[in-house]
C-alpha cells in the first residue's frame, strides 16, 4: 500500500498528489513514470513522474480526471492509499546523463501543454540545479486549467505563459508564442515538447521547419509498462517502437502521430466510450483540454 | 471396468461454458479418482517420474489414492511440486508423464493430471497445507518474477531454511499463471492465489510492484540489500509481431495484451474498470496453448472466432485437450493458411485480413515440415479484432541492467540446465527467459534445479 501524503487540486480536475514509494523515489529520474492502481477492480494508470524527493521517499503525480479509475482517484485524501504503485518506468530523459558544459551551450525550449506542464517540469527543474538556463512555453485553453505557474517561473530562465482564449498571458497557442519569439529574433536549438499529442504533432511540424530538434513524449494506452503487452506500440522512423521501454520520449521528427492519434481512440468506441469522454485517453501526463474534438 | 479406458472427466457442456468464465474441467471426485488410481499399475522403474521435469513420485501418491489417504498423496506430490493444483490442470501431460505411461501401449495411460488435480484440490478444500521448515540458516535470496519458474525455486529454497524474497514486477503475484492462463482453465482465487499463499505458508516474501532492473538492481539486491543469490524467473516478455501491412491498425493486439486486460485485469468481469475490445469477429493467429487461450476468451466475450495457423493440426503446439475443448466451443480452425496483411477502413480499424493458404514441404531443422505458400491462392477474411499469438521475445531490462550477465543470440539469458547458474557469481536463472516461451512444468523444473544449484553454491561457498 502506498499513502498519499500530500493532496492538492490544482485546477478543475487536475489533482496533484504527493505518494510515499520509497523504491521508486530512490531510483526514479526525471522523464520516466510510474503506473498507478487504485484498488483491487482499477485500471493500471501510466503517469509521467512530476517530482520526487529521495529523502522523504516521495514522489509526485499529476493526473486529470478522465476514466473511471482517474474518476475515482480525485476522491482519495492524506492518509488514504494508492492499492499499487509501480517504477521508475521507461527511461530517462536525455537530457539527464548528458554533458552539463554541453547542454550549457544549447539553447533549449521547453513547451507544455496542459497536463503536459507537470512532466516538464521535473526536467526544467533539474535543468536548472545544474545551471543550465532554458525557456519554457507553458500553454492550456484558459486560465483556470494553467498549473504549476509559480514553480515554473522559480526555474525557467523566461517562461511564456498562453491561454487559447487570452485569458491570461499571450492569446494563442504554444506553437503560435514559439513563432511569436524566433521572429522576435530568439534562436533555440533543442526542443522538448510534452502535452496532447495533436499538440506535439503541430509543434514537431512548426520546429521541422524551423530546423530545432525536438523530443516528444509519448503517452499511449498501456497495460503493464514493462514490455509485456505491446499496447503502447508505435512508429518511429518507419520502426515498431514500444513507448514502455524505448520511451516514453522519442525523436519527434520521426513519430507517426496520425496513427499514434488513431491508436489512443481504441477504447473511445465500445464500453471505453464512456469512461474515455475527453479528448486524452486514460494515459500518462495526458490531455489538456487543449484539443477538444480535434481528432 | 474398463481398464483399456480413463474414468472419464466431468466438464462442462460446451454449449454453456462458451459463455461462461468458469472452469471448463470439474475433475475427478473421491470415488472416480479411486477408480482410476486403480488402473496405476505401480511400476518399479516407473516411466512416468522419468517424464516429468519435477520428478514426482508418480506411483508412490497413487498409491496414497489407492488407499484413499488423500492426505499422504498429497505429502508426496509436495515434496517435489510447489504448484499441483496448477499442474494438474495445465501441464502437458500427453507429452510427459501420461506420454510414457505402460497402460498407454494397449489402451489409455493413467489419467495423472487430472489424479494429481484431485489431490491439491482435496488437500485444498480439507484445509491441508506444506510444512515449512522450524529452522532458517540466515542466508538471503531473492527471486525475480513470482511465475511458476520463481515460486518453485522460492518454494525448494524457503524448505532449505534460506530467507527467500520474490520481486514481482505486476500487482499480482503468479506471472503467466495470473495475466496469461484464462480462469476457465485455472481459477485465480481458488487456485493460483491458493497456491501462492502455500509458497507463502514455506516463509516465503513476496514483494509486488518492484521491476528489477528499474527500481533496483541485481547487482545493488546483491551489493546493498545483503541477497547472497539471486534466481531470475521473469519470464518471456516482449510480443512478436509477423511485420505484416497493417499491424498497427486499431484492432489488432498481441495476445499478451488481450488476455492481461482479461485474466489480470479481470474485463471480463462488470465490477472491473479495464476497458477490452469485444469483437464480433476475431482472428487469432498462431497455433499455441496462447492462442487457443485467446480464441476461447474472445469466444466467451462473444465473438465468432478463428484459429489461423499456417501448419496443419498435427502440428499444433497447443495441447491437444485444449485443441479439443476450442473445437467443442466452436472455434472455427483455418489450418495451412497465413496472414499476408492486415486489411484497414478510412478510420484507422481492422476490416479484413488477407491471407494465402499453404501446403507442407520438407522437414525443417525443428523437424516439422515447413510450410510452403501455395502461388495464387490468396483470399480474404472480414474481421474486426486480430489477435497476434506469434510467441515472445526476452525482455532486456534485466540483461541489460545487470553487469557480467551473458545472453546469447536471441537475447535469451543463457544459464547451465543443471543447476541454473549463469555467467555471474551468485545469479541463477531458469524459465522463459532461458529458454523463450515454453511451459509452466518446464519452467518449475528449471525453478527446481536452480534451488538445487544455489543451495550447493551458498553451501560451498565458506
Amino acid at each position: 500500500m502506498y499513502p498519499i501524503v500530500k493532496k492538492e487540486k490544482l485546477a478543475d480536475k487536475i489533482f496533484l498528489m504527493d505518494v510515499k514509494a520509497p523504491r521508486v523515489a530512490k531510483s526514479c529520474e526525471p522523464g520516466q513514470f510510474v503506473i498507478v492502481k487504485i484498488d483491487e477492480e482499477g485500471e493500471r494508470i501510466p503517469l509521467t513522474i512530476c517530482d520526487y524527493d529521495r529523502e522523504a521517499g516521495t514522489v509526485t503525480i499529476v493526473f486529470q480526471t478522465v476514466g473511471a479509475s482517474t474518476e475515482r482517484m480525485q476522491y482519495l485524501e492524506i492518509g488514504d492509499f494508492f492499492g499499487d504503485f509501480v517504477g521508475p518506468l521507461g527511461c530517462a530523459s536525455e537530457l539527464v546523463g548528458a554533458d552539463i558544459e554541453e547542454l550549457k551551450k544549447k539553447k533549449i525550449v521547453f513547451i507544455a501543454g496542459g497536463v503536459g506542464t507537470a512532466p516538464v517540469y521535473p526536467q526544467v527543474k533539474w535543468l536548472h540545479e545544474h545551471g543550465v538556463p532554458c525557456d519554457v512555453i507553458m500553454g492550456s485553453k484558459t486560465k483556470d486549467l494553467l498549473i504549476l505557474v509559480d514553480e515554473m517561473k522559480k526555474v525557467a530562465a523566461n517562461l511564456y505563459v498562453t491561454t487559447d482564449d487570452g485569458s491570461y498571458g499571450f492569446h494563442g497557442m504554444g506553437t503560435n508564442q514559439l513563432q511569436a519569439l524566433v521572429d522576435a529574433g530568439k534562436s533555440y536549438d533543442h526542443c522538448v515538447a510534452i502535452g496532447p499529442m495533436i499538440m506535439m504533432k503541430f509543434v514537431c511540424l512548426l520546429t521541422k521547419e524551423l530546423h530545432i530538434p525536438t523530443i516528444v513524449s509519448m503517452n499511449p494506452i498501456m497495460v503493464d509498462g514493462t514490455g509485456m503487452c505491446g499496447a503502447c506500440r508505435l512508429t518511429v522512423g518507419g520502426e515498431v517502437k514500444f513507448a514502455c521501454v524505448d520511451g516514453p520520449e522519442f525523436d519527434g521528427h520521426l513519430v507517426d502521430f496520425d496513427q499514434a492519434m488513431k491508436r489512443q481512440q481504441i477504447y473511445k468506441t465500445e464500453e471505453g466510450r464512456a469512461m474515455l469522454k475527453l479528448q486524452e485517453g486514460d494515459t500518462h501526463h495526458g490531455g489538456c483540454g487543449h484539443c477538444e474534438g480535434e481528432n | 471396468m474398463d481398464i483399456l479406458h480413463k474414468v472419464p472427466v466431468r466438464e462442462q457442456k460446451p454449449q454453456e461454458r462458451a459463455k461462461n468464465f468458469e472452469e471448463v474441467c470439474l475433475g475427478y471426485n473421491e470415488a472416480e479418482a479411486v477408480s482410476e488410481s486403480e488402473r496405476c499399475l505401480n511400476c518399479k522403474n516407473a516411466q512416468c517420474v522419468k517424464g516429468c521435469p519435477v520428478a514426482i513420485d508418480i506411483p508412490a501418491f497413487i498409491s496414497e489414492i489407492k488407499n484413499g489417504d488423500f492426505e499422504k498423496a498429497y505429502e508426496v506430490i509436495s515434496a517435489s511440486s510447489a504448484l499441483p493444483a496448477v499442474c494438474g490442470r495445465v501441464c502437458p501431460q500427453e507429452s510427459q508423464c501420461e506420454g510414457k505411461c505402460i497402460r498407454g501401449i494397449k489402451g489409455e495411460p493413467v489419467s495423472i493430471g487430472k489424479l494429481e488435480r484431485f489431490t491439491a484440490d482435496w488437500a485444498r478444500e480439507n484445509g491441508v497445507a506444506p510444512k515449512g521448515v522450524e529452522e532458517k540458516n540466515g542466508k538471503k535470496v531473492a527471486v525475480i518474477g513470482s511465475g511458476p519458474a520463481g515460486l518453485t525455486c522460492a518454494g525448494d529454497l524457503a524448505r532449505l531454511g534460506y530467507d527467500v524474497t520474490i520481486f514481482e514486477a505486476l500487482h499480482e503475484a503468479g506471472g503467466v499463471l495470473s495475466y496469461g492462463i484464462p480462469e476457465f482453465r485455472l481459477p485465480k482465487q481458488d487456485v493460483v492465489a491458493k497456491e501462492v499463499e502455500n509458497v507463502k505458508a514455506l516463509g516465503v516474501k513476496i514483494e509486488t510492484n518492484v521491476v528489477i532492473g528499474k527500481a533496483t538492481t541485481i547487482d545493488e539486491l546483491m551489493e546493498e540489500e545483503g541477497y547472497e543469490a539471486v534466481f531470475i524467473g521473469s519470464g518471456a516478455g516482449l510480443p512478436r509481431f509477423m511485420g505484416i501491412p497493417g499491424e498497427q491498425a486499431n484492432g489488432v493486439f498481441s495476445a499478451n495484451e488481450f488476455l492481461t486486460r482479461n485474466n489480470l485485469m479481470k474485463a471480463f468481469r462488470e465490477e472491473y474498470d479495464t476497458p477490452i475490445m469485444k469483437g464480433k469477429k476475431v482472428a487469432v493467429v498462431g497455433g499455441g496453448n496462447v492462442a487457443m487461450d485467446a480464441a476461447r476468451t474472445a469466444l466467451r466475450l462473444g465473438a465468432q472466432v478463428h484459429i489461423v495457423y499456417r501448419r496443419s493440426e498435427a502440428e499444433l503446439p497447443a495441447r491437444v485437450e485444449e485443441v479439443h475443448h476450442a473445437k467443442e466451443e466452436g472455434i472455427i480452425f483455418d489450418l495451412l493458411t497465413n496472414p499476408t496483411e492486415i486489411l484497414v477502413d478510412e478510420n484507422g480499424w481492422v476490416k479484413g485480413m488477407k491471407c494465402i493458404r499453404m501446403e507442407l514441404g520438407e522437414p525443417d531443422a525443428s523437424g516439422r515440415r515447413s510450410p510452403v505458400e501455395i502461388k495464387g491462392s490468396e483470399f480474404e477474411i472480414e474481421l474486426d479484432t486480430v489477435i497476434m499469438s506469434l510467441g515472445t521475445s526476452p525482455n532486456p531490462l534485466i540483461s541489460s541492467t545487470t553487469e557480467g550477465l551473458e545472453t546469447n543470440r536471441r537475447k535469451c539469458i543463457v544459464a547451465q540446465e543443471a543447476n541454473g547458474a549463469t555467467s555471474k557469481a551468485g545469479v541463477f536463472a531458469g524459465g522463459d527467459a532461458v529458454t523463450g516461451a515454453a511451459t509452466v512444468i518446464l519452467a518449475m523444473g528449471a525453478g527446481k534445479a536452480a534451488a538445487k544449484g544455489i543451495h550447493e553454491y551458498l553451501t560451498n561457498q565458506k
